[in-house]
């Protein structure tokens, strides 16, 4: 019995409090360093891992020197655009790459593919020009229209393999009931598929959520700029690292993401594994 | 109420032809069983009717008007599918209700004929269910119901009690010969199972290859198949085939096989005896090769017992036959051992023989 739990401990346990260990450390020294003064922080002699005298500065530096109100509702707007303009998009490839079976199909599911698999280093200055040309240079427009490169590729592939796990049956069903593709698509496909649809959201929000690099390049105006671009512009001055403010921001940014998560867990689940339960 | 007519049909999968210049007349009120083995055309036919396949050369008529190239949903047909096909993010009712929902029925029609057909089911307190809260049998029920509360003027089944456990199947076979009775409808049913096909239907068509073989009533096609396919798969078990050469001894005609003789009666032999061909295959099946009293050979043969089969009702022998290997029924009651000789008079009435090459029933 003893030599059981051992060996479960072992195999099990221990491994697991690792990867929790991992996973959850940098989320503690975000959480440690947003409450301790500078002071606290600098002060070599402390034990580092505990918060000796707590503080809210950090907090209050964040709101009232920085817009980080603004970049949280600049994140929240292009987020929520991109993400719907994405899963938008990718249903409709994906149902027709999936059922419609025309000629070039194969082909356009695999180039789909492969232009995710172009790095956003690469493509980031071919997408400056087309900006530039379309006059959104500096705005949060120019993100919502960029966005959807690397997002729709991804849920476009995503929802193909969920899609594939509906039964046809059902649709040609639905088809000879009376139904017409379109509706076929939204009253029989589109429900059937809302665990798949949830967890591509989900993606897709988390990918705009913490972008980096277009929102580096595209905006440079201080209130059009986002939560990860904004922290780091604005609080690394020269080499002068606001660690206080910084980790607050970071932590106070990883909330929404960490609630969409925990809101759609079973379903993310699920569309992840393709379960579709009849 | 509705005739269906398929003329010259043919579908082509790429090299693959899946079904080969198909004719069929189906009248109104007719229950036509498509049946063959895996593979022989009889979903795609079927498909093809539906509308859920393109036609790659014939035409399909329903009622006279040629429906080629109609979409599913104006043909006025209803299907049920082998898996069932319910829609599982609805309750039994929206699903029976939701072809009649698209059509603009009003609210009050839809539920007094959703009402009536759970009645005849015999699903009325499902109603509010889910298909996941569903047995197999029920989810069979409701895909019928879905089918008959639109009213359409042919019921196409696809393998619909495939999925089902054989006890429950013996019970749906008979409910939806009911059902038919009650609808008067025309229904193409497609199974690859020949218990199903001689049960339930008024007609079969029996396929191969894409290539219809025969048509016609379940004890035609038992007592007077058109070749040795139809022979061996329709019957079960199945018929048994030994390859023999004519031979005429006087005015009698034999069969002669490796290790065994059989004297052909007089009606067939005179049939047989100006056959250009001496190689023939010969068929017989189980029930008529009666255990008898030893008699001179020609007259019965000789065979040694392999396995028995009790079933209760009767018992079923593998039998060995000189080279051939036998089955042959007999009364429970039989004294046949296994590895014991035994003597069977094979009932001159129902002897089959068929051209050693293309296979088809000379007599």
């Amino acid at each position: 019995m003893r030599e059981r739990w051992v060996e479960k401990f072992i195999k099990f346990y221990l491994p697991l409090l690792v990867f929790l260990f991992v996973l959850l450390f940098p989320f503690y020294w975000m959480f440690i360093t947003a409450f301790k003064s500078d002071a606290e922080l600098y002060n070599l002699k402390l034990n580092p891992f505990l918060i000796h005298e707590p503080t809210l500065q950090n907090v209050i530096m964040l709101f009232k020197e920085t817009l980080f109100n603004q970049w949280m509702v600049n994140t929240f707007f292009v987020s929520i655009l991109a993400t719907l303009l994405s899963l938008g998009a990718s249903l409709l490839a994906a149902y027709s790459i999936q059922r419609l079976r025309f000629r070039t199909s194969g082909t356009i599911g695999i180039s789909i593919f492969f232009s995710y698999l172009v790095p956003p280093t690469i493509l980031f200055i071919p997408l400056a020009t087309i900006i530039f040309e379309l006059k959104i240079w500096d705005s949060l427009w120019s993100l919502v229209l960029v966005y959807p490169t690397f997002l729709i590729p991804f849920c476009t592939w995503l929802l193909m393999g969920y899609f594939k796990s509906i039964p046809k049956e059902m649709e040609e069903c639905a088809m000879i009931d009376g139904a017409s593709r379109f509706r076929v698509f939204w009253q029989i496909v589109v429900p059937l598929a809302l665990p798949g649809i949830l967890s591509a959201g989900i993606f897709a929000f988390t990918l705009s959520w913490n972008e980096f690099l277009y929102a580096l390049t595209f905006i440079s105006t201080n209130t059009q700029k986002t939560v990860p671009v904004g922290l780091i512009t604005e609080l690394v001055r020269g080499d002068v690292y606001h660690w206080g403010p910084l980790m607050t921001g970071a932590l106070l940014a990883s909330v929404p993401v960490a609630l969409v998560y925990s809101f759609f867990v079973e379903h993310y689940v699920a569309g992840m594994t393709g379960a579709l339960k009849e | 109420m509705a005739k269906v007519l398929m003329q010259k049909l043919n579908k082509h999968f790429g090299e693959v032809k899946a079904v080969r210049d198909f004719d069929l007349e189906i009248p109104d009120k007719e229950f036509m069983v498509l049946v063959g083995p895996s593979g022989c055309g009889k979903t795609t036919t079927l498909r093809m009717v539906a509308g859920l396949e393109d036609i790659t050369s014939g035409d399909i008529l329903i009622d006279d008007k040629v429906v080629n190239n109609l979409p599913p949903k104006d043909r006025d047909i209803a299907m049920v599918f082998q898996n069932y096909a319910l829609y599982p993010h609805m309750t039994v009712y929206q699903n029976m209700a939701f072809g009649l929902t698209l059509r603009k029925f009003p609210k009050a029609e839809i539920e007094q004929r959703v009402k009536d057909a759970a009645e005849i089911l015999n699903i009325k307190e499902l109603l509010e269910r889910k298909p996941k809260a569903l047995s197999g049998g029920q989810r069979q029920r409701v895909a019928v119901g879905r089918a008959i509360v639109r009213k359409p003027k042919v019921f196409l089944f696809d393998e619909p009690l495939s999925n089902l456990d054989a006890k429950l199947r013996v019970q749906m076979r008979v409910e939806l010969k009911k059902l038919h009775d009650r609808l008067q409808t025309t229904i193409i049913y497609v199974t690859h199972d020949q218990v199903e096909a001689m049960t339930m239907g008024d007609r079969i068509v029996v396929m191969k290859d894409g290539l219809k073989q025969q048509v016609g009533p379940p004890l035609e096609l038992y007592f007077h198949p058109a070749n040795k396919f139809v022979a061996g798969f329709i019957g079960s078990p199945a018929m048994n085939f030994m390859e023999g050469e004519l031979a005429s001894e006087g005015s009698a005609l034999f069969f002669q096989g490796p290790g065994m003789k059989l004297k052909i009666p007089a009606d067939k032999a005179a049939k047989l005896k100006d056959y250009p061909e001496k190689r023939v295959i010969f068929g017989v099946r189980p029930e008529d090769l009666p255990e008898a009293a030893c008699a001179a050979p020609g007259e019965t043969f000789d065979v040694i017992v392999e396995v028995m089969e009790p079933l209760g009702s009767e018992v079923y022998l593998d039998v060995k036959a000189g080279e051939h290997s036998l089955i042959a029924r007999a009364e429970p009651t039989t004294q046949a051992k296994p590895h014991a000789r035994l003597c069977l008079k094979p009932n001159l009435e129902n002897l089959h023989f068929f051209d050693f090459r293309d296979e088809k029933t000379i007599v």
